[in-house]
């Protein structure tokens, strides 16, 4: 209790001589009391003495979409009060070149862009391909003068036409003049037809999966310092080993030479996943004038600048029998990339890994193409590929659904792989380790009331209410730590005052690591949790390490602790014994307390304290490093209760009750925190937020009045389910939870918009709903019976 | 031009450029930094801080605007031996902040909320959170947050 001193804890209460561990209990968060009074050090925050004086960096970027970069006149802006460097690419002359074509495999883990005749310049050299593309960079005295020298940046750009959208397969105008085409990528398997033979009923639809923007509240940001050869850079990152990689490739240098500092981080979603180039620039800079230097990038800025998320056309085809068995799916996939092919084919690559589902569909198909278009380029957003796949399969189903007549629930039911079929190999060559798929939906289907909706709905039909009512169900199952084989690092020092601190490799941004972390030192080694401190993202302290993504912390960063705690423990136990000159075997720990003694013997009790301190002055350290055999397969079922307003086209979102199941869960606080942040992102896909461009590539939701990120009043309080299915990958039993509430949420909202009107003959209705969309759709249906 | 705000109790004068925005006047010659700035437009709510006690956008308004005012931030709401203002407290104990970035902010709208509305509903509190984003708890906790920390409030009232 009062794990943290504030009382506020709800860790239960020790009860004598029993052992209940914290794990598994609702600790409140060490992180939060600096958060709520001082606020967190965000990188714009950090005061060092190496960063006084420092020089603001402002972007000049691309106005238009896509042109030859001709003269860039830079005297009235180095003239203009405050400034005192005007950078382009001309001046990168003293950089290694750029990498060759890695040949496409791309990962979530390193972002670095294709190279070879796709590689993207850190400043625009002789093109600009995306409005909001980096061309030079004014460095000032304060950031107001910034703004006004870099509008004296004059750029000549002479336009090319345009390249968007699935067009960009067969235009004319080639992005990358050295390459053939536009498709960056090719993968899959040719559409084979026989699959569907056997079917007595095929569906085919395309629909959009829509370009969406992270919109982490604290944008990009880095500062940077160079003295006597070494290379200083705190930056807003997810992952602060990866960035030093990353920057050690763009910049030459050895990593040895730099070290990145990760600062309180303002939310990732996965646009934070290593560094873009905008920060490569910042670090240059700082090397280049000497001067130390700062960027915290605009919204506006953030909005292009940053790289979006999903942005795939899917054309889904499903086939099956008419009482409810699906025999066949198949999905071809459009992957709009952006400007650069960042991620080259891994994020249509893990679409079609998990195009399944949770399904025992025999035979499964899928293809996919990655286009260059002129664009922001898209990277990971919160799910990566996962909830593209679950977004294209969960409308597959529902389409069958409709065309058989049969309920959705129902036809999910017939098609879930049961309980035994663990571990279970799909077609696409996934290893779904554990699960139990019908439960998670009987879970939701109960706790929702199932029965009792489709009454309401009825009722609603046969009154022809003008406000209808849809239930929208999305079951799904999905993959974490894809990665699984890089692991992550830990290493845990008892100090001689009975202390202890846990440097971790995994890196936080609003997860809770430092509480999770704790629990675990504390639940191994009984050293309470507010003596344990938790270091991450710097590394000079931390060299190796990985980083957050993938929802992979927990069950790799997380458990390398775990590990490195046992093998304190075992330290321990030899010391301990040494000091009580008793044998090593009649040690025993108690967990409650943090005392060794021997066993039944509370005589010879002796702290931690006692103990590390005998071990020598440095205390006791170990260090782990833990890679998991295999990723994870996290599953659940979303069901979205909606109104439509069939006269405006209003969609409310009224209920939202989920069974997602991550194995054993640390902390349900977090947990519950993790899903609840999810599925907001899920339903904001579903109804409201979409990045849009016009016919010439001008985006038109470049600030945060245009594009409607999601508020709490278009959001219903959440009813989650508890469902908890241990996996046997890892000790701790757990499967990543970050990304699945986004990954269920999306498609059932979407199909329960589709479900309250789906008595007018509406089949299908593209994210967002929005009511312009809902409407038309309603109209369409009318007028074509 | 010259001026003098009071912020967190304190005076502080100050000589700035005219178009200094009140936000930057705060973080930069205040020197707090629990205030953000998360988006140029109004619209994100990061920057709320009180001003003579009610609770305004502070990206929004010229430091000039504020002077011989009262601003409160993040870092004035707790007691003097640095207990949490209750909503501060109820935010901890809900879950309400995940990244912290929105939450000073967060926290001084919702502090101006209660002082309006002492006793809201649910509904009440998601329309009066419209003009701050959060982007990590879907506000599902941020909403309990507020209600417990309205009822805290009450029971207080009522004790006292």
């Amino acid at each position: 209790m009062g794990a943290n001193g504030s009382g506020a804890s709800c860790a239960p209460s020790r009860a004598k001589g029993v052992n209940v561990s914290i794990l598994g209990t609702r600790v409140v968060r060490t992180e939060d009391p600096a958060l709520l009074t001082v606020g967190g050090t965000y990188v714009d925050d950090v005061q060092v003495p190496e960063l006084i004086g420092a020089a603001r960096v402002t972007f000049v970027r691309s106005p238009v979409a896509h042109a030859i970069l001709g003269d860039i006149d830079v005297s009235a802006a180095l003239a203009a009060p405050g400034a005192i460097a005007v950078l382009t690419a001309r001046e990168m002359d003293d950089l290694p070149p750029p990498p060759p074509d890695d040949g496409g495999g791309g990962s979530e883990g390193a972002p670095v862009p294709m190279g070879g005749p796709w590689s993207e310049p850190l400043l625009a050299a002789d093109r600009v391909r995306y409005v909001g593309e980096p061309v030079a960079i004014v460095l000032t005295e304060d950031s107001y003068q910034g703004v006004d020298a870099a509008e004296q940046v004059i750029v000549d750009y002479q336009p090319l036409p345009t390249v968007l959208g699935p067009g960009a397969v067969d235009a004319e105008t080639l992005l990358f003049p050295r390459t053939s085409s536009n498709v960056a990528v090719t993968a899959g398997a040719p559409a084979d037809g026989s699959a569907f033979d056997g079917c007595d009923v095929v569906v085919r639809r395309t629909i959009e999966n829509q370009r969406l923007a992270p919109v982490p509240m604290e944008g990009r940001a880095v500062a940077a310092y160079w003295a006597d050869g070494k290379l200083t850079v705190w930056v807003s990152t997810q992952n602060a080993q990866i960035s030093r990689f990353i920057l050690a490739g763009a910049l030459g240098l050895d990593p040895a030479a730099i070290r990145v500092i990760t600062p309180d981080v303002g939310g990732g979603f996965g646009a934070k996943v290593g560094l873009d180039r905008d920060a490569i620039v910042v670090a240059w800079a700082a090397r280049r004038t000497g001067r130390p230097v700062r960027w915290a990038e605009t919204r506006s800025e953030n909005l292009v600048g940053m790289t979006h998320g999903r942005a795939q056309q899917q054309e889904i085809t499903i086939g099956g029998t008419r009482d409810g068995r699906v025999l066949a799916y198949r999905v071809d996939i459009v992957q709009d990339t952006g400007a650069y092919p960042r991620m080259s084919g891994f994020l249509p690559g893990l679409t079609s890994l998990m195009a399944v589902g949770p399904y025992a569909i025999p035979q499964v198909q899928t293809a996919f193409r990655v286009l260059v278009t002129n664009t922001t380029p898209i990277s990971a957003y919160r799910g990566a590929g996962r909830p593209e796949a679950t977004a294209a399969i969960e409308r597959a189903m529902d389409l069958f659904a409709a065309e058989i007549g049969m309920d959705p629930a129902e036809v999910r039911r017939r098609n879930l792989l049961p309980p035994d079929a663990f571990p279970h190999t799909t077609p696409g060559g996934a290893v779904y380790d554990s699960g139990d798929y019908a439960a998670a939906l009987d879970k939701v289907l109960a706790a929702a009331g199932y029965g009792g909706l489709r009454d309401e709905q009825a009722r609603r039909r046969r009154r022809g209410d003008p406000v209808q009512l849809g239930i929208g169900l999305a079951s799904y199952v999905e993959i974490t730590a894809a990665d699984a084989a890089a692991g992550e690092t830990a290493r845990l020092v008892v100090h001689a005052d009975g202390t202890a601190t846990a440097y971790t490799g995994s890196s936080a941004h609003g997860q809770g690591h430092h509480t999770a972390w704790a629990m675990l030192v504390q639940a191994e080694l009984g050293i309470p949790m507010d003596q344990v401190t938790v270091v991450h993202g710097d590394t000079d302290i931390i060299p190796e390490g990985v980083g957050t993504y993938a929802s992979r912390s927990l069950q790799l960063g997380g458990v390398a602790v775990h590990k490195a705690a046992l093998s304190v423990k075992e330290q321990a136990r030899q010391v301990a014994a040494d000091l009580i000159e008793a044998s090593e075997a009649d040690m025993e720990l108690d967990t409650d307390t943090g005392a060794w003694q021997v066993r039944g013997d509370p005589a010879t009790s002796r702290t931690w304290a006692d103990v590390a301190s005998h071990a020598g002055p440095e205390g006791l350290v170990a260090a782990a490093q833990y890679a998991e055999g295999q990723p994870t397969f996290p599953f659940g079922t979303h069901l979205a209760v909606v109104e439509v307003d069939t006269e405006t086209g209003k969609v409310q979102h009224l209920r939202h009750v989920t069974a997602d199941d991550a194995g054993s869960v640390l902390n349900p606080l977090l947990a519950e925190g993790q899903r609840h942040g999810g599925i907001a992102q899920g339903v904001a896909q579903a109804l409201v937020e979409e990045f849009v461009y016009d016919a010439d590539g001008n985006p038109l939701t470049s600030t945060l009045t245009d594009y409607a990120a999601i508020t709490a009043a278009e959001l219903p309080s959440f009813e989650l389910v508890t469902s908890e299915t241990p996996t046997d990958v890892n000790p701790l039993g757990a499967k990543g939870i970050g990304e699945a509430g986004t990954i269920g949420a999306v498609p059932a909202v979407q199909n329960a918009v589709i479900d309250a009107l789906s008595h007018l003959g509406v089949r299908h209705i593209n994210m967002p709903a929005t009511p312009a969309r809902v409407w038309a759709a309603i109209s369409e249906a009318r007028d074509s019976r | 031009v010259k001026l003098t705000v009071t912020v967190n109790g304190s005076p502080v004068p100050a000589d700035v450029a005219d178009r200094t925005l009140l936000v930057h006047f705060i973080r930069e010659v205040a020197g707090l930094t629990a205030t953000n700035v998360g988006c140029d437009t109004s619209s994100c709510g990061a920057c709320t801080v009180l001003l003579d006690g009610q609770s305004v956008k502070s990206c929004t308004l010229l430091a000039a605007q504020a002077d011989g005012r009262e601003v409160v931030t993040a870092e004035g709401l707790a007691g003097p031996q640095g207990e949490l203002h209750p909503v501060q407290a109820a935010f901890r104990a809900e879950h309400g902040l995940q990244c912290g970035f929105c939450t000073p902010g967060m926290v001084m709208a919702a502090v101006s909320l209660l002082a309006e509305n002492p006793s809201p509903t649910e509904e009440e509190v998601r329309v009066g959170l419209e003009g701050n984003l959060c982007r990590c708890t879907g506000y599902h906790n941020i909403v309990r947050a507020i209600l417990a920390a309205s009822k805290e409030t009450a029971s207080k009232e009522q004790a006292g």
